[in-house]
Protein backbone atom coordinates (compact mmCIF):
# COMPACT_ATOMS: atom_id res chain seq x y z
CA UNK A 1 0.00 0.00 0.00
CA UNK A 2 3.12 2.38 0.95
CA UNK A 3 4.18 2.31 -3.28
CA UNK A 4 0.39 2.92 -3.53
CA UNK A 5 0.42 5.95 -1.31
CA UNK A 6 3.47 7.14 -3.10
CA UNK A 7 2.59 7.05 -5.99
CA UNK A 8 -0.68 9.23 -5.51
CA UNK A 9 1.20 11.28 -3.83
CA UNK A 10 4.20 11.80 -6.22
CA UNK A 11 1.01 12.17 -9.30
CA UNK A 12 -0.56 15.05 -6.43
CA UNK A 13 2.47 16.99 -5.99
CA UNK A 14 3.30 16.85 -9.44
CA UNK A 15 0.21 19.01 -11.15
CA UNK A 16 0.39 21.22 -7.61
CA UNK A 17 3.69 22.51 -7.77
CA UNK A 18 2.12 24.09 -11.60
CA UNK A 19 -0.86 24.61 -9.87
CA UNK A 20 -1.06 27.90 -11.87
CA UNK A 21 -1.27 26.37 -15.20
CA UNK A 22 -3.09 23.35 -14.12
CA UNK A 23 -5.76 24.80 -11.82
CA UNK A 24 -5.72 28.76 -11.67
CA UNK A 25 -5.43 28.35 -16.32
CA UNK A 26 -8.56 26.18 -16.78
CA UNK A 27 -10.60 28.45 -13.76
CA UNK A 28 -9.87 32.01 -16.27
CA UNK A 29 -10.56 29.78 -19.21
CA UNK A 30 -13.97 28.85 -17.75
CA UNK A 31 -14.38 32.32 -16.84
CA UNK A 32 -13.95 33.85 -19.69
CA UNK A 33 -16.62 30.93 -21.62
CA UNK A 34 -19.15 32.27 -18.90
CA UNK A 35 -18.56 35.87 -19.51
CA UNK A 36 -19.08 35.92 -23.39
CA UNK A 37 -21.71 33.17 -23.67
CA UNK A 38 -23.54 34.63 -20.57
CA UNK A 39 -23.18 38.31 -22.09
CA UNK A 40 -24.77 37.52 -25.14
CA UNK A 41 -27.73 34.80 -23.84
CA UNK A 42 -28.11 35.23 -20.59
CA UNK A 43 -31.42 37.83 -21.22
CA UNK A 44 -32.69 35.84 -24.13
CA UNK A 45 -32.53 32.01 -23.45
CA UNK A 46 -33.89 29.85 -20.65
CA UNK A 47 -33.50 26.29 -20.11
CA UNK A 48 -35.30 24.09 -18.09
CA UNK A 49 -36.87 27.03 -15.95
CA UNK A 50 -33.79 28.98 -15.59
CA UNK A 51 -31.61 31.81 -16.89
CA UNK A 52 -28.88 30.69 -19.03
CA UNK A 53 -25.86 31.80 -16.90
CA UNK A 54 -27.38 29.80 -14.21
CA UNK A 55 -27.80 26.76 -16.98
CA UNK A 56 -23.91 27.14 -18.10
CA UNK A 57 -22.27 26.79 -14.87
CA UNK A 58 -22.78 23.65 -13.85
CA UNK A 59 -21.72 22.40 -17.60
CA UNK A 60 -18.84 24.70 -17.79
CA UNK A 61 -17.41 23.46 -14.27
CA UNK A 62 -18.34 19.64 -14.94
CA UNK A 63 -16.39 19.99 -18.77
CA UNK A 64 -13.33 21.46 -16.76
CA UNK A 65 -13.14 18.70 -14.49
CA UNK A 66 -13.39 16.16 -17.29
CA UNK A 67 -10.66 17.80 -19.16
CA UNK A 68 -8.40 18.38 -16.15
CA UNK A 69 -8.66 15.13 -14.92
CA UNK A 70 -7.82 13.58 -18.63
CA UNK A 71 -5.14 15.92 -19.24
CA UNK A 72 -3.25 15.38 -15.66
CA UNK A 73 -2.69 11.51 -16.22
CA UNK A 74 -2.15 11.69 -20.00
CA UNK A 75 0.08 14.37 -19.81
CA UNK A 76 2.13 12.29 -16.52
CA UNK A 77 2.28 9.26 -18.83
CA UNK A 78 3.90 10.90 -21.85
CA UNK A 79 6.51 13.27 -20.26
CA UNK A 80 7.16 10.33 -18.08
CA UNK A 81 7.75 7.96 -21.44
CA UNK A 82 9.76 10.69 -23.71
CA UNK A 83 11.88 11.84 -20.93
CA UNK A 84 12.72 8.26 -19.66
CA UNK A 85 11.47 9.25 -15.82
CA UNK A 86 8.65 5.95 -16.26
CA UNK A 87 11.69 3.55 -15.86
CA UNK A 88 11.63 5.05 -11.74
CA UNK A 89 7.63 3.56 -11.55
CA UNK A 90 8.29 0.38 -13.84
CA UNK A 91 11.37 -0.94 -11.54
CA UNK A 92 9.98 -0.99 -8.18
CA UNK A 93 7.15 -3.96 -7.26
CA UNK A 94 4.13 -1.59 -7.44
CA UNK A 95 1.37 -4.10 -8.51
CA UNK A 96 -0.61 -2.99 -11.90
CA UNK A 97 -3.88 -2.56 -9.78
CA UNK A 98 -2.01 0.10 -7.46
CA UNK A 99 -0.23 1.90 -10.23
CA UNK A 100 -3.61 2.31 -12.19
CA UNK A 101 -5.89 3.57 -8.50
CA UNK A 102 -2.89 5.99 -8.09
CA UNK A 103 -3.00 7.61 -11.49
CA UNK A 104 -6.65 7.78 -11.43
CA UNK A 105 -7.10 9.13 -7.85
CA UNK A 106 -4.83 11.84 -8.89
CA UNK A 107 -6.61 13.16 -11.90
CA UNK A 108 -10.24 12.77 -10.19
CA UNK A 109 -8.21 14.95 -7.53
CA UNK A 110 -7.26 17.47 -10.10
CA UNK A 111 -10.65 17.37 -12.07
CA UNK A 112 -12.25 18.23 -8.30
CA UNK A 113 -10.32 20.52 -7.41
CA UNK A 114 -10.20 22.78 -10.30
CA UNK A 115 -13.85 22.05 -11.32
CA UNK A 116 -14.74 23.45 -7.48
CA UNK A 117 -12.58 26.72 -8.49
CA UNK A 118 -15.21 27.29 -11.47
CA UNK A 119 -17.83 27.00 -9.03
CA UNK A 120 -16.55 29.43 -6.60
CA UNK A 121 -15.60 31.70 -9.01
CA UNK A 122 -18.54 31.83 -10.98
CA UNK A 123 -20.74 32.21 -7.78
CA UNK A 124 -20.38 35.98 -8.59
CA UNK A 125 -22.29 35.74 -11.92
CA UNK A 126 -25.29 33.61 -10.95
CA UNK A 127 -27.38 32.40 -7.73
CA UNK A 128 -26.72 28.35 -7.93
CA UNK A 129 -28.20 25.90 -5.49
CA UNK A 130 -27.68 22.30 -5.22
CA UNK A 131 -30.50 20.55 -5.03
CA UNK A 132 -29.07 17.35 -4.67
CA UNK A 133 -25.17 16.99 -3.80
CA UNK A 134 -24.98 13.43 -3.80
CA UNK A 135 -26.27 13.25 -7.52
CA UNK A 136 -23.57 16.35 -8.53
CA UNK A 137 -20.36 14.69 -6.09
CA UNK A 138 -21.27 11.15 -7.65
CA UNK A 139 -21.29 12.28 -11.36
CA UNK A 140 -18.21 14.89 -10.44
CA UNK A 141 -16.36 11.99 -9.32
CA UNK A 142 -17.19 9.30 -11.44
CA UNK A 143 -16.90 11.39 -14.83
CA UNK A 144 -13.27 12.16 -13.29
CA UNK A 145 -12.38 8.51 -13.01
CA UNK A 146 -13.23 7.84 -16.62
CA UNK A 147 -11.66 10.70 -17.98
CA UNK A 148 -8.98 9.99 -15.90
CA UNK A 149 -8.10 6.21 -17.27
CA UNK A 150 -9.03 7.63 -21.00
CA UNK A 151 -6.22 9.27 -19.74
CA UNK A 152 -4.00 6.97 -19.03
CA UNK A 153 -5.16 4.62 -22.27
CA UNK A 154 -3.92 7.68 -24.59
CA UNK A 155 -0.69 7.76 -22.27
CA UNK A 156 0.03 4.29 -22.85
CA UNK A 157 -0.96 4.83 -26.74
CA UNK A 158 1.04 7.96 -27.37
CA UNK A 159 4.38 8.12 -28.57
CA UNK A 160 4.75 11.79 -29.00
CA UNK A 161 3.54 14.94 -28.16
CA UNK A 162 1.32 15.69 -31.23
CA UNK A 163 -0.22 11.79 -30.79
CA UNK A 164 -1.28 12.46 -27.47
CA UNK A 165 -2.52 16.32 -28.69
CA UNK A 166 -4.37 14.62 -31.14
CA UNK A 167 -6.50 11.59 -28.77
CA UNK A 168 -7.10 15.06 -27.02
CA UNK A 169 -8.35 17.03 -30.03
CA UNK A 170 -10.29 14.81 -32.18
CA UNK A 171 -11.93 13.18 -29.32
CA UNK A 172 -12.25 14.38 -25.88
CA UNK A 173 -12.44 18.00 -26.87
CA UNK A 174 -15.68 17.13 -29.37
CA UNK A 175 -17.32 14.77 -27.09
CA UNK A 176 -17.16 17.43 -24.01
CA UNK A 177 -18.10 20.28 -26.51
CA UNK A 178 -21.12 18.50 -27.86
CA UNK A 179 -22.59 16.98 -24.57
CA UNK A 180 -24.21 19.91 -23.90
CA UNK A 181 -22.38 21.79 -22.11
CA UNK A 182 -23.72 24.98 -23.63
CA UNK A 183 -27.28 24.00 -24.22
CA UNK A 184 -30.39 21.02 -23.42
CA UNK A 185 -29.78 18.05 -26.12
CA UNK A 186 -34.05 19.02 -26.56
CA UNK A 187 -32.89 22.33 -28.59
CA UNK A 188 -31.38 20.16 -31.02
CA UNK A 189 -32.72 18.49 -34.02
CA UNK A 190 -34.54 15.00 -33.62
CA UNK A 191 -30.97 13.71 -35.48
CA UNK A 192 -28.77 14.95 -33.33
CA UNK A 193 -30.51 14.22 -30.31
CA UNK A 194 -30.42 10.92 -31.06
CA UNK A 195 -26.48 11.17 -31.78
CA UNK A 196 -26.17 13.05 -28.40
CA UNK A 197 -27.20 9.46 -26.74
CA UNK A 198 -24.29 7.72 -28.27
CA UNK A 199 -22.25 10.02 -26.21
CA UNK A 200 -20.83 9.23 -22.67
CA UNK A 201 -20.05 12.39 -21.44
CA UNK A 202 -23.42 13.54 -22.25
CA UNK A 203 -25.02 11.57 -19.53
CA UNK A 204 -22.58 12.79 -17.46
CA UNK A 205 -22.97 16.29 -17.50
CA UNK A 206 -26.73 15.70 -17.80
CA UNK A 207 -26.89 13.88 -14.59
CA UNK A 208 -23.88 16.28 -12.65
CA UNK A 209 -26.81 18.96 -13.95
CA UNK A 210 -29.77 17.07 -12.23
CA UNK A 211 -27.62 17.88 -9.38
CA UNK A 212 -27.74 21.52 -9.62
CA UNK A 213 -31.49 22.18 -10.87
CA UNK A 214 -33.32 18.66 -10.36
CA UNK A 215 -34.68 18.73 -13.52
CA UNK A 216 -32.50 16.73 -16.61
CA UNK A 217 -32.69 15.64 -20.06
CA UNK A 218 -32.46 12.04 -18.69
CA UNK A 219 -33.60 10.27 -15.90
CA UNK A 220 -30.59 10.59 -13.64
CA UNK A 221 -30.89 6.58 -12.38
CA UNK A 222 -30.12 6.05 -16.28
CA UNK A 223 -27.09 8.58 -16.96
CA UNK A 224 -25.70 7.22 -13.57
CA UNK A 225 -26.04 3.69 -14.98
CA UNK A 226 -24.27 4.35 -18.42
CA UNK A 227 -21.32 6.13 -16.86
CA UNK A 228 -20.81 3.48 -14.09
CA UNK A 229 -20.86 1.16 -17.19
CA UNK A 230 -18.27 3.25 -18.99
CA UNK A 231 -16.15 3.38 -15.62
CA UNK A 232 -16.03 -0.67 -15.49
CA UNK A 233 -15.47 -1.19 -18.99
CA UNK A 234 -12.89 1.94 -19.80
CA UNK A 235 -11.31 0.73 -15.91
CA UNK A 236 -11.04 -3.01 -17.23
CA UNK A 237 -9.61 -2.29 -20.90
CA UNK A 238 -6.82 0.20 -18.70
CA UNK A 239 -6.32 -2.62 -16.15
CA UNK A 240 -5.74 -5.16 -19.10
CA UNK A 241 -3.35 -2.68 -20.95
CA UNK A 242 -1.07 -2.46 -17.65
CA UNK A 243 -1.22 -6.32 -16.49
CA UNK A 244 0.32 -6.67 -20.57
CA UNK A 245 3.01 -3.66 -20.01
CA UNK A 246 1.07 -2.28 -23.18
CA UNK A 247 3.78 0.07 -24.33
CA UNK A 248 5.39 0.01 -21.43
CA UNK A 249 7.70 -3.11 -20.53
CA UNK A 250 9.21 -4.17 -24.15
CA UNK B 1 23.29 -22.39 -2.30
CA UNK B 2 21.09 -19.75 -4.23
CA UNK B 3 22.48 -17.57 -6.80
CA UNK B 4 22.37 -13.71 -7.15
CA UNK B 5 21.10 -13.44 -10.23
CA UNK B 6 20.31 -16.56 -12.68
CA UNK B 7 19.75 -16.29 -16.51
CA UNK B 8 18.39 -19.78 -18.09
CA UNK B 9 18.91 -19.78 -21.68
CA UNK B 10 17.27 -16.41 -22.38
CA UNK B 11 15.95 -15.40 -26.21
CA UNK B 12 14.77 -12.06 -27.11
CA UNK B 13 14.05 -10.70 -30.38
CA UNK B 14 13.39 -6.81 -31.58
CA UNK B 15 11.42 -7.28 -34.62
CA UNK B 16 14.05 -9.14 -36.97
CA UNK B 17 17.28 -8.32 -34.50
CA UNK B 18 17.92 -10.86 -32.02
CA UNK B 19 18.96 -9.07 -29.04
CA UNK B 20 19.80 -11.97 -26.85
CA UNK B 21 20.17 -15.44 -28.06
CA UNK B 22 20.16 -18.03 -25.70
CA UNK B 23 21.63 -16.28 -23.15
CA UNK B 24 22.69 -18.26 -19.88
CA UNK B 25 24.44 -17.34 -16.39
CA UNK B 26 25.03 -17.57 -13.16
CA UNK B 27 26.09 -15.15 -10.18
CA UNK B 28 26.67 -15.52 -7.25
CA UNK B 29 25.71 -13.78 -3.81
CA UNK B 30 28.35 -11.38 -2.98
CA UNK B 31 30.20 -11.45 -6.66
CA UNK B 32 31.47 -8.33 -8.17
CA UNK B 33 31.09 -9.10 -11.71
CA UNK B 34 31.26 -7.23 -14.85
CA UNK B 35 29.41 -7.52 -18.11
CA UNK B 36 31.23 -6.10 -20.96
CA UNK B 37 30.78 -5.60 -24.73
CA UNK B 38 30.91 -3.41 -27.85
CA UNK B 39 27.54 -1.08 -27.96
CA UNK B 40 24.67 -3.31 -29.39
CA UNK B 41 25.86 -6.91 -27.83
CA UNK B 42 23.13 -7.23 -25.44
CA UNK B 43 24.16 -5.91 -22.24
CA UNK B 44 21.51 -3.20 -21.50
CA UNK B 45 18.36 -5.77 -23.04
CA UNK B 46 19.96 -8.79 -20.57
CA UNK B 47 19.86 -5.73 -17.92
CA UNK B 48 16.34 -4.36 -18.18
CA UNK B 49 15.26 -8.10 -19.32
CA UNK B 50 16.48 -8.86 -15.57
CA UNK B 51 14.75 -5.92 -14.27
CA UNK B 52 11.54 -6.61 -15.93
CA UNK B 53 11.47 -3.72 -18.27
CA UNK B 54 11.59 -6.18 -21.02
CA UNK B 55 9.86 -9.66 -21.06
CA UNK B 56 12.10 -12.59 -22.86
CA UNK B 57 10.94 -14.40 -25.50
CA UNK B 58 11.72 -17.58 -23.68
CA UNK B 59 14.01 -18.36 -20.92
CA UNK B 60 14.13 -18.24 -17.27
CA UNK B 61 15.71 -15.35 -15.47
CA UNK B 62 15.58 -14.79 -11.36
CA UNK B 63 16.90 -13.01 -8.59
CA UNK B 64 17.55 -14.62 -5.34
CA UNK B 65 15.68 -17.60 -6.56
CA UNK B 66 12.89 -15.14 -7.25
CA UNK B 67 11.65 -15.41 -11.10
CA UNK B 68 11.25 -11.67 -12.49
CA UNK B 69 7.91 -12.59 -14.39
CA UNK B 70 5.80 -15.21 -11.73
CA UNK B 71 7.15 -13.76 -8.58
CA UNK B 72 7.90 -10.13 -9.94
CA UNK B 73 7.29 -8.09 -6.24
CA UNK B 74 9.88 -9.77 -4.80
CA UNK B 75 12.47 -9.81 -7.37
CA UNK B 76 12.07 -6.33 -8.11
CA UNK B 77 11.95 -5.31 -4.38
CA UNK B 78 15.50 -7.17 -4.08
CA UNK B 79 17.64 -5.34 -7.25
CA UNK B 80 18.70 -1.67 -7.63
CA UNK B 81 19.48 -0.64 -11.02
CA UNK B 82 20.67 2.56 -12.47
CA UNK B 83 19.56 3.23 -15.92
CA UNK B 84 22.07 3.87 -18.53
CA UNK B 85 20.38 6.85 -19.69
CA UNK B 86 20.46 10.33 -17.83
CA UNK B 87 16.72 10.46 -16.71
CA UNK B 88 15.42 12.36 -14.24
CA UNK B 89 11.58 14.24 -13.02
CA UNK B 90 12.02 17.67 -13.39
CA UNK B 91 9.42 18.61 -10.65
CA UNK B 92 11.23 17.18 -7.68
CA UNK B 93 14.42 17.87 -5.42
CA UNK B 94 17.20 15.68 -4.85
CA UNK B 95 15.71 14.46 -1.10
CA UNK B 96 12.22 14.51 -2.78
CA UNK B 97 13.44 12.39 -5.55
CA UNK B 98 14.71 9.50 -3.25
CA UNK B 99 11.45 9.67 -0.44
CA UNK B 100 9.02 9.24 -3.28
CA UNK B 101 11.50 5.77 -4.95
CA UNK B 102 12.14 4.95 -1.14
CA UNK B 103 7.99 4.79 -0.88
CA UNK B 104 7.67 2.20 -4.57
CA UNK B 105 9.48 0.17 -2.39
CA UNK B 106 7.26 0.61 0.89
CA UNK B 107 9.63 2.57 2.48
CA UNK B 108 8.10 5.06 4.52
CA UNK B 109 10.65 6.83 7.03
CA UNK B 110 13.84 5.73 4.88
CA UNK B 111 16.31 9.15 5.90
CA UNK B 112 18.49 8.15 8.02
CA UNK B 113 19.76 5.77 4.78
CA UNK B 114 18.79 8.65 2.76
CA UNK B 115 21.58 10.90 4.46
CA UNK B 116 24.07 8.06 4.31
CA UNK B 117 23.33 8.06 0.27
CA UNK B 118 23.81 11.33 0.09
CA UNK B 119 26.96 11.85 2.09
CA UNK B 120 28.89 8.86 0.24
CA UNK B 121 28.24 10.20 -3.32
CA UNK B 122 28.97 14.00 -2.45
CA UNK B 123 25.36 14.73 -3.01
CA UNK B 124 24.75 16.25 0.38
CA UNK B 125 25.30 19.93 -0.22
CA UNK B 126 22.66 19.47 -3.19
CA UNK B 127 19.97 18.10 -1.48
CA UNK B 128 17.29 20.30 -1.71
CA UNK B 129 18.29 21.98 -5.32
CA UNK B 130 15.73 21.04 -7.75
CA UNK B 131 16.83 17.80 -10.60
CA UNK B 132 17.05 20.47 -13.15
CA UNK B 133 19.78 22.51 -11.84
CA UNK B 134 22.22 19.95 -11.22
CA UNK B 135 24.96 19.15 -13.61
CA UNK B 136 24.98 15.79 -15.55
CA UNK B 137 27.60 13.94 -13.38
CA UNK B 138 25.29 15.11 -10.40
CA UNK B 139 22.15 13.57 -11.92
CA UNK B 140 23.95 10.41 -12.60
CA UNK B 141 24.61 9.94 -9.00
CA UNK B 142 20.68 10.27 -8.08
CA UNK B 143 20.13 7.68 -10.33
CA UNK B 144 22.79 5.70 -8.38
CA UNK B 145 21.44 7.09 -4.71
CA UNK B 146 17.46 5.92 -6.24
CA UNK B 147 18.92 2.56 -7.20
CA UNK B 148 20.00 2.33 -3.69
CA UNK B 149 17.23 4.07 -1.39
CA UNK B 150 15.94 0.24 -0.62
CA UNK B 151 19.42 -1.19 0.23
CA UNK B 152 19.07 -4.23 -2.43
CA UNK B 153 21.22 -7.30 -2.19
CA UNK B 154 21.16 -7.30 -5.99
CA UNK B 155 23.10 -3.77 -7.54
CA UNK B 156 22.96 -3.37 -11.11
CA UNK B 157 25.07 -0.53 -12.33
CA UNK B 158 24.74 0.20 -16.36
CA UNK B 159 27.25 2.22 -17.19
CA UNK B 160 27.25 4.16 -13.62
CA UNK B 161 30.05 6.44 -14.63
CA UNK B 162 29.47 8.13 -18.36
CA UNK B 163 29.74 11.86 -17.80
CA UNK B 164 30.70 11.63 -13.81
CA UNK B 165 34.80 13.80 -13.14
CA UNK B 166 37.62 11.05 -12.18
CA UNK B 167 37.54 12.56 -8.47
CA UNK B 168 33.70 11.55 -7.98
CA UNK B 169 34.19 8.61 -10.32
CA UNK B 170 36.68 7.95 -7.31
CA UNK B 171 33.71 8.28 -4.27
CA UNK B 172 31.30 6.35 -6.27
CA UNK B 173 33.52 3.06 -6.23
CA UNK B 174 34.86 3.54 -2.83
CA UNK B 175 31.25 3.44 -2.08
CA UNK B 176 30.19 0.47 -4.31
CA UNK B 177 32.63 -1.18 -2.85
CA UNK B 178 32.05 -0.98 0.39
CA UNK B 179 28.54 -1.99 -0.32
CA UNK B 180 29.96 -4.89 -1.81
CA UNK B 181 32.21 -5.58 1.06
CA UNK B 182 28.52 -5.75 3.35
CA UNK B 183 27.68 -8.46 0.88
CA UNK B 184 26.06 -6.85 -1.72
CA UNK B 185 26.26 -8.20 -5.51
CA UNK B 186 27.03 -5.88 -7.65
CA UNK B 187 27.09 -6.27 -11.39
CA UNK B 188 28.43 -3.77 -13.56
CA UNK B 189 28.41 -2.70 -17.46
CA UNK B 190 30.67 -0.35 -18.69
CA UNK B 191 32.97 0.96 -21.42
CA UNK B 192 35.86 1.74 -18.91
CA UNK B 193 37.75 -1.06 -19.43
CA UNK B 194 40.71 -0.16 -16.65
CA UNK B 195 37.28 0.20 -13.84
CA UNK B 196 36.44 -3.46 -14.57
CA UNK B 197 39.88 -4.79 -14.55
CA UNK B 198 40.71 -2.89 -10.95
CA UNK B 199 36.83 -3.59 -9.47
CA UNK B 200 35.29 -6.68 -11.08
CA UNK B 201 36.14 -10.70 -10.00
CA UNK B 202 34.57 -12.51 -12.55
CA UNK B 203 33.46 -10.86 -16.32
CA UNK B 204 31.48 -12.15 -18.95
CA UNK B 205 32.14 -10.75 -22.34
CA UNK B 206 28.80 -10.50 -24.60
CA UNK B 207 29.05 -10.24 -28.34
CA UNK B 208 25.93 -9.89 -31.17
CA UNK B 209 23.67 -10.97 -28.27
CA UNK B 210 25.74 -14.13 -26.83
CA UNK B 211 28.31 -14.98 -24.14
CA UNK B 212 31.41 -14.96 -25.54
CA UNK B 213 34.18 -15.70 -22.75
CA UNK B 214 33.02 -15.84 -19.16
CA UNK B 215 35.57 -16.37 -16.60
CA UNK B 216 37.42 -14.80 -13.58
CA UNK B 217 38.96 -11.28 -14.58
CA UNK B 218 42.89 -13.10 -13.55
CA UNK B 219 41.74 -16.58 -15.66
CA UNK B 220 41.30 -13.75 -18.72
CA UNK B 221 44.03 -11.79 -18.33
CA UNK B 222 46.40 -15.05 -17.59
CA UNK B 223 45.08 -16.42 -21.41
CA UNK B 224 46.45 -13.20 -22.63
CA UNK B 225 49.78 -12.53 -20.85
CA UNK B 226 51.25 -9.19 -20.53
CA UNK B 227 48.15 -7.66 -21.76
CA UNK B 228 45.33 -5.23 -20.05
CA UNK B 229 41.92 -6.22 -19.96
CA UNK B 230 41.83 -3.71 -23.22
CA UNK B 231 44.01 -5.94 -25.07
CA UNK B 232 41.69 -9.20 -23.30
CA UNK B 233 38.52 -7.27 -24.84
CA UNK B 234 40.00 -6.52 -28.61
CA UNK B 235 41.42 -9.92 -28.89
CA UNK B 236 38.27 -11.36 -28.25
CA UNK B 237 35.78 -9.82 -30.49
CA UNK B 238 37.27 -10.07 -33.17
CA UNK B 239 38.00 -14.19 -32.91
Amino acid sequence: MIGFWTLFYKELLRFWKVAFQTVGAPVLTALLYLLIFGHVLDEHVQVHGVRYTSFLIPGLVMMQVLQNAFANSSSSLIQAKITGSIVFVLLPPIPYGAFFAAYVLASVARGLMVGLGVLVATLWFAELRMAAPLWVLAFAVLGAAILGALGMIAGLWSEKFDQLAAFQNFLIMPLTMLSGVFYSIHSLPAFWQGVSHYNPVFYMIDGFRYGFFGVSDVAPEASLAVVVACFAAVSLLTLNLLRRGWKLRA
Amino acid sequence: MVSAVSIVDVVKHFGALQALVGVSLDIAEGEFFGLLGPNGAGKTTLISTLAGLVRADSGHLSVLGNDVVRDYRKARSLLGVVPQELVFDPFFSVRETLRIQSGYFGLRHNDDWIDEILENLDLAGKADVNMRRLSGGMKRRVLVAQALVHKPPVIVLDEPTAGVDVELRQGLWQFVRRLNGEGHTIILTTHYLEEAEALCGRIALMKQGRIIALDTTANLMAAHPGGSLEDVFVRTMNQ
